[in-house]
């Protein structure tokens, strides 16, 4: 809080001396000290599992380009995570990008524009969207969205940007654009639901005043997307995160290939995929289920970089008068 | 005052004796708890040991749950004795057996892997070698008329388009039974990328998610070729290719050229209770195999001789899951066809019959189905 925005000190905390209220108070106590009891018990717990692989390959993990739990010909298992980890970043990255501003786009058009009526349908049906279970986006990515996406629009845009060696190579559609787009599908619920709600937890009184200042009806939505900023970006945070560590539907798009990727169209691998694809089978060497398990912990400490990377952002991008936030 | 309380006495001993009432009938209509056997391991067999399993508690009223976690944690599940008995596609490698003795291997199914493609246009079946087949997931071979494919298929014309090769993305039996055969049937195979359940697959390959993820690929995009289990490929409706065998006779996937593979392995097979890693994970043929279809393979049944081992085992439960297995590796058999999996033959039979026998509760012989 800034020193300035207040005239008066703050009131002294009132004695309580009900029992109820510190019974009450320590329960809260209890629950909000478990949070971080369990970040740091997962984060523990994936240290010491993976300790046996950390050990044998040190920082190499983070950038070697191979992974061969059995070598052909005998010979020490090879790990190296470098490809799933840009894939991890990389269709995360893709997906913000498409999902943002469709997302903002609908809340603004849920909070500002519609009518009752069809603002609580297209809010059901993009709510709806969000309880679609991982599995249903990638049967539904392999069935429909890779037919439409490999015949009429992958070939579309490399005829008109294939100079660009980002858009070269072989358009299967079993890629790591298209897993971009599945996960931008899925975290669009997301995104929209919580920035519609901060579009309309900005007070009227904002509204008016701008538009008694002559703005049009979009030019009034400046207000509101500027007085909502930081708790968008909360928003698109929360989706990046959903997007990271999204599983089951990104490993069925995506090609599983686990090579570093020149163009978009090229097959690609995730750090979640990897976990899901090979833990099960993981029984031997033992340095095997070791290394899974510190894939497991990049992923964690990615998110957790990444999200603190976010809110770095938002403070340093957060204006003079307070804005709706909601974290 | 007088009557609500009344009111209150009277609305609790409604409602006690309502819950008494209810405790009572709960407790008498209880049936008997039923015999319940917990297996995992491989998915390859698992829609036949659903199967088996409905079947066996309609007869006898034991349930048998299986959970298919893959083979290598149904081995690991054994080793850790948390599972009545396993499932595998390849048999334990000698340094996993030795650290669960005492184990059976019961072989308790046959499955085949099948070069399916989805190749329009092209009416016949296609003929693969290992050799070239190896050379397709290698890359040395990248379009569909390349000259040496086009050679072993005279009949056909072959389109010029690319591969698009699929494999398991993840770890599983079928890529270590696929990959084996690969290794036997090429040098280059088996010094560049050798035979196991995981392998590190040339870059320009897609790699799909379970049986299905390869048939729905194959299904939903042309030119493409995977390997999958035949059961798959029959109920997707996906082609796939004659294989050529060791006496150079190009057989296709079916009961009988399966079976005339398990019968050729089947001559030489160690005792249940004995280190399976020398089988391999495939039936090796050799000259004089016939029509025999080269890449089959047994799925195994894990146990222990001694069941004391197992925690909360029971000399009642013993005797279920020996009558389970016995029931597997005989009336269960006729089951198979209809599901795509091929019979065990008679020597195998005769094996898994000395090893049920062998097993012990106690020290005690728990069965001799005399």
């Amino acid at each position: 809080m800034s020193k300035t925005s207040r005239a008066k000190k703050k009131p002294k905390s009132i004695n309580i001396k009900s029992t109820g209220d510190s019974i009450f108070k320590s329960f809260l106590g209890i629950i909000t000290f478990l949070i971080f009891i369990i970040l740091g018990l997962l984060i523990l717990i994936l240290t010491l599992n993976s300790s046996l692989s950390i050990e044998t390959y040190g920082f190499s993990f983070l950038w070697g380009t191979e992974w061969n739990p059995t070598p052909a010909g005998g010979g020490a298992p090879i790990f190296g995570v470098l490809p799933p980890l840009l894939g991890t970043l990389t269709s995360s990255l893709i997906a913000i990008l498409i999902s943002f501003p469709i997302s903002i786009g609908i809340a603004l058009a849920l909070s500002e524009f519609t009518k009752k009526k069809i603002n609580f349908w297209l809010s059901f049906l993009v709510e709806l969207l969000a309880a679609i279970p991982s599995v249903i986006y990638g049967l539904w990515g392999i069935f429909t969205l890779i037919p439409i996406l490999s015949q009429y629009v992958y070939p579309a845009i490399q005829d008109v940007l294939g100079f660009i060696p980002l858009f070269q190579g072989a358009t299967h559609g079993y890629n790591i654009l298209t897993g971009g787009i599945t996960l931008a599908i899925m975290i669009i619920p997301t995104i929209t639901a919580i920035s519609r709600d901060i579009f309309a937890a900005v007070p009227d009184s904002q509204r008016e005043a701008i538009i008694a200042l002559g703005a049009t009806k979009w030019e009034s939505t400046k207000i509101v997307r500027k007085y909502g900023r930081s708790g968008v970006i909360g928003a698109v945070i929360l989706g990046l995160g959903r997007a990271v560590g999204e599983t089951m539907a990104v490993t069925m798009v995506i090609g599983n290939s686990f090579h570093l990727f020149d163009s978009l169209f090229d097959p690609s691998y995730t750090l979640a995929s990897l976990i899901a694809n090979e833990f099960t089978e993981a029984s031997s060497p033992e340095v095997y289920l070791s290394a899974l398990i510190e894939v497991g912990l990049v992923l964690l400490i990615l998110a957790l970089v990444v999200n603190v990377i976010a809110r770095l952002i938002i403070r340093y991008t957060k204006r003079k008068f307070r804005g709706v936030e909601t974290f | 005052m007088r009557e609500r309380s009344i009111i209150y006495i009277l609305t609790v001993a409604l409602i006690g004796t309502i819950i008494a009432f209810s405790a009572g009938l709960f407790i008498v209509s209880q049936p008997e708890i039923p015999i319940r056997i917990s297996g995992a391991g491989a998915t390859f067999p698992a829609p036949l040991f659903q199967k088996w399993s409905l079947e066996f508690d309609s007869l006898t009223g034991i349930q048998v749950d299986y959970e298919g976690i893959g083979s290598g944690g149904g081995i690991t599940q054994h080793t850790a004795k948390t599972v009545d008995f396993a499932a595998s596609d390849p048999p334990m490698k000698e340094s996993e057996w030795l650290t669960a003795p005492n184990t059976l291997h019961l072989p308790i199914t046959i499955g085949a892997i099948v070069v399916a493609y989805n190749l329009p246009g092209v009416a016949l079946p296609i003929n693969l070698t290992g050799s070239v087949i190896a050379q397709i997931f290698a890359r040395w071979i990248t379009t569909w008329d390349n000259a040496t494919l086009q050679s072993l298929n005279p009949a056909v014309t072959l389109p010029s388009q690319d591969i698009t090769v699929v494999h398991r993305s993840d770890s599983s039996g079928s890529t270590a039974v696929f990959t084996s055969f690969l290794s036997d049937e090429s040098s280059m195979w088996n010094s560049t990328y050798g035979a196991s359940k995981t392998i590190d697959w040339h870059p320009d390959t897609l790699g799909q998610k379970g049986n299905s993820g390869i048939a729905a690929h194959l299904q939903t995009n042309q030119y493409s070729l995977g390997y999958i289990e035949l059961s798959y490929a029959i109920e997707s409706n996906i082609d796939y290719a004659l294989i050529e065998n060791a006496d150079t006779v190009y057989s296709l996937a079916n009961t009988t050229t399966i079976a005339e593979a398990a019968a050729f392995a089947a001559l030489t097979l160690p005792d249940g209770d004995e280190d399976w890693e020398p089988v391999g994970s495939y039936f090796a043929l050799s000259y004089g195999c016939g029509n025999a279809y080269p890449i089959s393979s047994f799925s195994y049944m894990l146990v222990y001789k001694e069941l004391n081992v197992i925690p909360g085992m029971t000399l009642e439960k013993a005797k279920a899951l020996t009558n389970w297995l016995w029931w597997c590796t005989h009336q269960a058999q006729s089951y198979a066809d209809a599901l795509h999996y091929v019979e065990i033959p008679g020597p195998v039979i005769a094996i898994n019959e000395v090893s049920l026998r062998s097993i012990t509760y106690n020290g005690a012989i728990v069965n001799t189905w005399a």
